[in-house]
């Protein structure tokens, strides 16, 4: 039973998304499916923030290493838990100036907006800009010229890398005879961007487009339960 | 007594001058047409016309230097009415002229999504320049009466695509079921799964698995967790630990049931830590932050990266390079597969990610799909290359009305477009910047 029911739930909510693909009468039945999906979320997230609190003041009374980060966790879950349901600092909407609550809770100037604006989003763009850093240390690695197919891939990467700025102009500008003006690394960017790494992207996106399929087949059948937790 | 006649022509004149001056409006646009949308519900009417000759847009205007500035036009005023009145549950107002958009210069066309399925509407335009004056009306020719369509014709080609597909998995599936043995390719990279669990096993550290950052809803979870299953069960079976991170609740619980029936099936259930299955946050860079620090503190002998990921790919690949962890990773996501090609030791590219829970579950069912899967991908490399000969043979003849035109494009603007089964015809489509 606790097997057969979400069973049934995933193959009658896929057939019913297959469906309301290709019939316009069931176009409801598909946006009705994801409404449901949308709950079970906002009521899972109580599922996600319990485990949080949960994980984190074991670590704390457990005095385990680094318990002291689980203390800032803890905090600022309920920090900001306190923040965004009180609706800290937002005024009600004009429309309903009578309900204290009625304004949006992101509203500019209200507590939630400036934790998020002046905590979250700058901690989110410092993780993001660390990939610069990454992105070079990748590189390094993969561009190593250790077999044919990785000059191969150093010399392109080369090329884009410079077709891309105006080194790729510069470089060539003057001598470079008419009729070989292809050869400038900023006309070769274009052709190896339009031409082979395309078609490369298209063939990858054919494969996934099939996966996908057959994985949503295998799944509406029946025959792979294992995200159920069933071999 | 003449000398007073004159002026007063003269203020006559220059009053109907002042009036003229003032009454101009904008040119109204033309060739309204309205229509029932193709293959909808019948809750959308398609509303076109042409541009005013005062539009700063239209074509006629390319000198805009040349336009009065006042008569420019602004927006265009559309407005419908019900002229059905047997349409019962019809308002009075809506058996009225009721301006239902306002659209912008340069716009030649409106869908409009509040009509009511079996009403008759009408509809008319008009454009309204800069100072607010309105043009005169042009009014539809015809009316309109949305209607709902059984089928969605514009998918036709789609909808044979996946008969055919899911033909052909159906087909094998049914072989594998009477007993022929179907040959699978071996992938390296789920191979080498068995291998990373032993090694941590090995070196007394665990495991970390992470099933991408989309939610239950997504096949690339999904897919990440049927290899969760594996993974937990080799786990189970060597006697490591695993930690599965998850930036979803919802992917949190069905983690937890996956890895508790491997720990099952593996005959360890004791062994089985629901904690280690967590939730850290939906935040994506938070999440990769969590889960680094996890690496950085712990150091996982092996990392497993299945599921859909985006720009934190490369910051949870590196980092586990960094400290030196056997790393396999699957992903359907194009972008982010060159920097797991970069970071780790083995990646099952697109289909092989998806190919993954087949492979690695032996059961001829789901082997038979995957024989399925790979007849689809022959059917596909078919329609390019006949794609690509009768695109060739078109450029080359230089016909753009001949048979090769026409079959480059039916197979491209109806097989893989959205122009249904339509009519065979040659064509003259320009393929010079198309990405379709």
């Amino acid at each position: 039973m606790k097997r057969t029911v979400p069973l049934i739930i995933a193959i009658v909510a896929g057939f019913v998304l297959l469906i309301a693909n290709f019939i316009p009468f069931a176009e409801s039945w598909g946006l009705t499916a994801q409404e449901w999906f949308n709950i079970l979320a906002v009521g899972a997230m109580v599922l996600g923030g319990g485990n949080l609190v949960k994980l984190h003041l074991m670590k704390v009374s457990s005095k385990r290493k680094g318990w002291g980060y689980s203390v800032v966790t803890i905090a600022c879950f309920f920090g900001t838990l306190f923040f965004g349901l009180l609706k800290i600092g937002v005024h009600p909407n004009p429309l309903t100036p009578d309900y204290a609550w009625s304004g949006y809770y992101l509203e500019n100037g209200s507590t939630l907006w400036w934790i998020y604006e002046h905590m979250v989003v700058p901690l989110t763009s410092m993780m993001f800009a660390m990939l610069a850093f990454y992105v070079a240390t990748a590189a390094f690695r993969a561009f190593r010229a250790k077999n044919t197919e990785a000059t191969l891939l150093l010399v392109t990467a080369g090329v884009v890398l410079l077709g891309r700025t105006y080194a790729g102009v510069w470089l060539f500008e003057g001598w470079l005879p008419e009729s070989m003006q292809w050869l400038r690394f900023d006309n070769l960017t274009v052709w190896i961007m339009d031409i082979p790494n395309t078609a490369g992207t298209r063939a990858i996106t054919i494969g996934i487009a099939l996966g996908v399929v057959a994985t949503s087949l295998r799944i509406l059948l029946g025959v792979d339960r294992s995200y159920l937790g069933q071999d | 007594m003449r000398k007073q006649i004159h002026h007063i022509l003269a203020f006559v004149m220059a009053l109907s001058m002042a009036a003229f001056a003032t009454a101009q409006s904008p040119a109204p646009p033309s060739a309204l047409s309205v229509s029932d949308t193709p293959n909808d519900s019948g809750k959308s009417v398609d509303v076109t016309w042409s541009l005013s000759e005062t539009d700063i847009f239209n074509p006629l205007n390319a000198d805009a230097t040349q336009m009065n500035p006042e008569l420019i036009v602004s927006v265009y005023r559309i407005e419908r009415m019900v002229t059905d009145s047997s349409s019962a549950e019809a308002k009075q107002e809506d058996l009225q002229w009721r301006q239902i958009a306002e659209p912008s210069a340069g716009e030649t066309s409106f869908v409009d999504r509040t009509v009511q399925l079996g009403w008759t509407y009408n509809y008319r335009v008009c454009a309204v320049d800069n100072q607010g004056e309105a043009s005169s009306w042009i009014v539809s020719e015809s009316l309109v009466k949305p209607t709902m369509q059984i089928f969605d014709m514009s998918k036709a080609w789609l909808a044979i695509f996946m008969i055919l597909f899911g033909g052909f998995v159906a087909y094998f599936i049914n072989e594998a079921r009477s007993g022929k043995k179907l040959w699978v390719r071996k992938i390296a990279g789920l191979e080498a799964i068995d291998e990373a669990v032993g090694r941590a096993t090995e070196m007394g550290r665990p495991v970390l698995f992470v099933a991408g950052i989309q939610d239950i809803n997504e096949i690339q979870t999904l897919a990440g967790l049927t290899v969760l299953s594996r993974v937990a069960k080799t786990a189970a079976e060597y006697g490591a630990q695993i930690e599965v991170p998850t930036c979803r609740s919802l992917v949190m619980a069905a983690a937890r049931e996956t890895v508790e029936a491997a720990y099952l099936a593996a005959g360890a259930p004791d062994s089985y830590q629901p904690d280690k299955i967590h939730y850290l946050t939906d935040e994506q860079f938070a999440f990769v932050a969590g889960v680094t620090g996890y690496m950085v503190r712990e150091e996982p002998a092996a990392c497993i990266y299945m599921g859909g990921f985006y720009a934190e790919s490369l910051i949870l690949a590196e980092t586990g390079n960094h400290i030196g962890a056997i790393q396999v990773a699957g992903t359907a996501m194009p972008s982010q597969l060159p920097f797991f090609v970069a970071s780790c030791d083995y990646t099952l590219i697109g289909e092989e990610f998806f190919a993954a829970s087949a492979y690695l579950s032996d059961d001829p069912l789901q082997i038979g799909s995957l024989k399925g899967q790979d007849y689809g991908k022959f059917l596909s490399v078919l329609i390019l290359i006949i794609g690509i000969f009768f695109a060739t043979t078109a450029s080359l003849s230089g016909d753009g009305d001949g048979f090769g035109a026409g079959a480059r494009d039916y197979i491209k603007n109806n097989m893989l477009g959205s122009e249904g089964l339509g009519s065979f015809g040659g064509g003259n489509t320009d393929l010079e910047g198309d990405d379709s």
